[in-house]
């Protein structure tokens, strides 16, 4: 379990990290979701120790990280593939990384076996590709056999198989009652992988929620319509009582309405139709609206960090 | 995008409603398929937990060390300049030149410049985790940093000593083999403290380097630090008033600081050896404050 509380990371003027508050729990793959220069690497950093808090506070099952002997045994890590010294093998890499934590040396033989990385074990670190580095920094990760991964943008770059694999293992260590952490600035990714969802923007916390629930409360389904006699289409629906949106081409997008009565909406005023098709929203598009907030909501409000008045919160807490 | 809902804050928002940000004094809101936490963690790992302690540090600096290229290639150059250049200089002198010297003195000349191999291994040893990124993974491995730093100095001093010492030992035996009719003077004192000046010499590389952080950076420092004050004295012998300061410079730099060790009018560099260890451990007292504040 990773607890974050009002984690804070400021380099002068600039507020990379906003009191962030969530906590990350086990069993599952919680998805830590947000545009490039979000702040997901900075709060990854910072839960390592790497980088530290200007205020704020992160516990690994209850510990601070550095106050963790054996790290590694608690928490995996793969943040950046190429934090590695090129010119060592791949063996010697995980052998001096198993040393420091009292971890056996058979295990270095394990991981690279899991990563598949057992026939390149002594070549160079240099040597490798992009998907090589990328399982030789997931072997680093699983070396000590820890309760809690961490994976930072684990599929960038990779190829297909690269990707399936990297999926498949998150979501077999989440089976086995790991803590799964891994960011993306890919809904779609998302989707596929993770049980649970911090969307973050700007450095804030914009969304805390179980990845059905998002799903639930983001795709949108409505019913697209396109005709010739636009107005007598939207005279008919306003009779209805129904309020369409327009889309950019000149047709309209009509919510909470089934396609069937349209048709016949449409039929029984002798309107001629060219489309009439059911829609869904994207998780993708959901995402963009959600972070695409947070940064009208920055220009509206000012640097000032004074929580935003009842109206919001009070929507989002409705929301979910 | 086409969205029927306006996005801008609106109340109380339909249920297909994009989020509005959450506040962040909203109490968090358990998803509902969340399981309780069954304790602290559920997976349980087989392997055994370990208190760690500065010797599994040292256990893995001595893999680091060993296991690149860079080492092999600084001591090499370092052990073939010594050995190579002492070598060469043993079989120019005649027994004379012995008679009140040590037989390690043909030794110095490539120390001069063997130092320098000791220095950029020095510098490397930390530098090279900064720029390949390395560092991050230690860390991560290690959030101990002054323990990783400890471990560091300690593996790079053993090595240098070890090696250095075994280079002038070499060299010393050579001469004494070639020139046994000298009678000469004690040399193994000269090993010891030849062998710990140039490995104290590297031990600051490695202080600057973990405070400068960059490779060519800290390699450049270290040449001005040895270089500079073998320069410098010309100059400053041109004003009366700086004489007194350019006779310790004279006598301090690291290049005189070696021929004192020696032998070579002197009294065995045991104070120009002080002056350097309290330099040294000026600059370990600099890196290891430095070290826990930055970020990596």
């Amino acid at each position: 379990m990773i607890e974050i509380e009002g984690l804070t990371k400021r380099y002068g003027e600039k507020v990379a990290v906003n009191n962030l508050t969530f906590t990350v729990r086990p069993g599952l793959v919680t998805g830590f979701l947000g545009p490039n220069g979000a702040g997901k690497s900075t709060t990854m950093r910072m839960i390592l120790g790497l980088d530290r808090p200007t205020t704020g506070d992160v516990r690994i099952d209850g510990t601070r990280y550095d106050r963790l002997e054996d790290p590694l045994t608690y928490i995996g890590a793969l943040l950046d593939a190429k934090a590695v010294h090129g010119g060592r093998s791949a063996y010697h890499h995980l052998l001096c990384l198993a040393q420091s934590n009292g971890i056996p040396a058979s295990r270095v033989g394990e991981v690279l076996d899991t990563v598949g990385l057992k026939a390149v074990a002594r070549r160079k670190a240099k040597n490798f590709s992009l998907g090589m580095g990328q399982r030789l920094g997931i072997a680093g990760a699983l070396l000590g056999d820890p309760r809690i991964l961490m994976f930072d943008e684990p599929v960038n770059g990779l190829d297909p198989e690269g990707i399936h694999w990297i999926r498949t293992l998150m979501q077999t260590l989440a089976a086995e009652g790991r803590t799964v952490f891994v960011s993306s600035h890919l809904m779609s990714e998302m989707a596929v992988t993770a049980e649970h969802l911090v969307v973050i923007g700007q450095g804030r916390l914009l969304a805390d929620t179980s990845m059905a629930d998002f799903i639930r409360r983001n795709s949108r389904s409505y019913v697209r319509v396109r005709t010739p006699q636009r107005e007598q289409l939207l005279d008919a629906l306003r009779t209805e009582g129904i309020t369409p949106a327009g889309a950019d081409d000149g047709a309209l997008e009509v919510d909470g309405v089934r396609p069937e009565h349209l048709g016949e909406l449409a039929a029984r005023h002798g309107i001629v139709l060219h489309e009439l098709s059911p829609r869904q929203a994207s998780l993708e598009e959901a995402f963009m609206r959600l972070t695409a907030e947070s940064v009208e909501y920055h220009a509206h409000t000012g640097p000032a960090s004074s929580p935003p008045s009842g109206q919001w919160g009070a929507g989002w807490r409705k929301g979910s | 995008m086409s969205t029927p809902q306006p996005s801008a804050p609106q109340p109380p928002a339909p249920q297909h409603a994009p989020q509005p940000p959450a506040p962040q004094h909203a109490p968090q809101q358990p998803a509902p398929h969340w399981q309780p936490a069954p304790g602290p963690s559920s997976y349980t790992s087989p392997i055994p937990v370990v208190r760690t302690h500065l010797g599994h540090a040292i256990a893995s600096e001595w893999t680091k060390i060993r296991s690149v290229r860079s080492t092999m290639w600084t001591l090499g150059v370092f052990l073939l300049l010594v050995v190579g250049i002492g070598f060469l200089v043993a079989l120019q002198t005649t027994d004379l030149d012995y008679r009140d010297t040590p037989y390690t003195i043909p030794a110095l000349f490539g120390l001069i410049l063997g130092q320098i191999c000791l220095i950029t291994l020095g510098v490397l040893v930390v530098s090279s985790e900064y720029g390949t990124g390395m560092i991050r993974t230690t860390f991560t491995a290690s959030p101990q940093r002054h323990r990783v730093l400890a471990a560091k100095l300690i593996i790079f001093f053993a090595v240098a000593f070890v090696v250095s010492a075994l280079a002038i030992g070499v060299v010393g035996l050579f001469s004494a083999g070639l020139h046994s009719g000298a009678g000469g003077a004690p040399w193994g004192g000269t090993v010891v403290i030849g062998a710990l000046y140039v490995s104290l010499l590297g031990v600051l590389a490695l202080a600057v380097g973990s405070m400068l952080r960059h490779s060519a950076g800290a390699i450049t420092t270290m040449l001005g630090v040895v270089l500079v004050p073998a320069i410098l004295p010309a100059f400053l012998l041109i004003s009366e008033s700086l004489r007194p300061v350019a006779e310790k410079v004279l006598e301090y730099n690291a290049i005189n600081s070696l021929a004192a060790v020696f032998d070579v009018g002197g009294d065995g560099g045991g104070r120009q050896l002080a002056v350097l260890a309290v330099i040294t451990a000026a600059a370990i007292a600099g890196a290891f404050a430095l070290l826990d504040r930055r970020d990596v």
